[in-house]
């Protein structure tokens, strides 16, 4: 019952690990193609994780499976804010549809 | 003091976990590295300065943190899923439906933990990035994929932000 739940997370956290990276590839700008990524992909490798933490249950894989879900929980997001605001601040211009953009008013 | 000892068990633990099935040379190296690494980084983490918590830390008033944040976590979850439901609707879509904007939003909270949570909780939810945190000023620039049509750059205010910031608050101011 468990490895049927365990894939089911697995197959989940692929389709949007795979959505993610279309989302790096299609979307305009490096602040999109961010946000496209460190959401999805964030998800998808958790659920991957997940899946394999239901497959092995409370042995050594799956703690470690439960780890490495936990730091990229708190990291992921971490990261993609800092590449946000050093893109901004060394100047990577937005697309050109964006309809607004307060923060870079602020800062100049 | 207290601070420090909690860290060091937690990396201990972490340590532990992580070189699972563990002989005596493990539980040595794991001892030597978390007591460097909160010797070093302790500072970092409770840095409340004289913006931080509230002083009352009964065990009732811990009790009542304790179930917001597992409220919080709830709420987080189910945000993150549809934050990802929606973000693939605008891949998938031939024509990418996106209004891409960087807009100001207030916040009310104080404390680098609180601001910590939150703008992780606005980076994983639903079309939005926090780009940099104003802590004086208490403004958040955000991101957003899709900015509807209707905002008012004047309110400064966004929907998912004083969903959080309200938990938040309960939980660690």
């Amino acid at each position: 019952m468990n490895e049927i739940i365990g894939t089911i997370f697995i197959v989940i956290g692929l389709i949007f690990d795979f959505l993610g990276c279309l989302g790096l590839i299609r979307l305009p700008d490096v602040y999109n193609r961010l946000l496209a990524s460190a959401k999805c992909v964030t998800l998808g490798t958790c659920g991957i994780l997940f899946g394999l933490f239901l497959f092995k249950g409370f042995t050594a894989t799956g703690f470690k499976a439960l780890l490495c879900l936990l730091f990229i929980l708190l990291t992921a997001p971490v990261s993609a804010h800092a590449l946000a605001r050093s893109s901004y601040l060394s100047g990577v211009k937005p697309w050109q549809g964006t309809v607004a953009d307060e923060y870079k008013d602020e800062k100049r | 003091m207290i601070a420090k000892i909690f860290l060091f068990i937690l990396w201990f633990l972490v340590w532990i976990f992580l070189s699972w099935p563990i002989n005596t040379g493990d539980v040595i190296m794991a001892a030597l590295v978390s007591l460097f690494v909160c010797y070093m980084i302790n500072d970092l983490l409770f840095s409340n300065g004289e913006t931080g918590r509230s002083k009352q830390t009964g065990l009732i008033d811990g009790i009542r943190r304790l179930a917001w944040f597992l409220y919080y976590v709830v709420v987080f979850v189910w945000e993150c899923v549809k934050a990802n439901f929606d973000v693939a609707y605008r891949v998938i879509h031939p024509d990418m439906p996106i209004r891409p904007g960087s807009i100001k939003v207030k916040t009310g909270l104080k404390s680098d933990i609180g601001l910590t949570f939150l703008a992780s909780s606005i980076t994983l939810t639903p079309g939005t990035t926090t780009i940099d945190i104003d802590k004086e000023k208490g403004i958040i620039y955000v991101h957003l994929i899709h900015l509807k049509n209707d905002y008012d750059p004047s309110s400064m205010r966004l929907a998912i932000v004083e969903k959080f910031e309200k938990i938040l608050r309960r939980v660690f101011e």
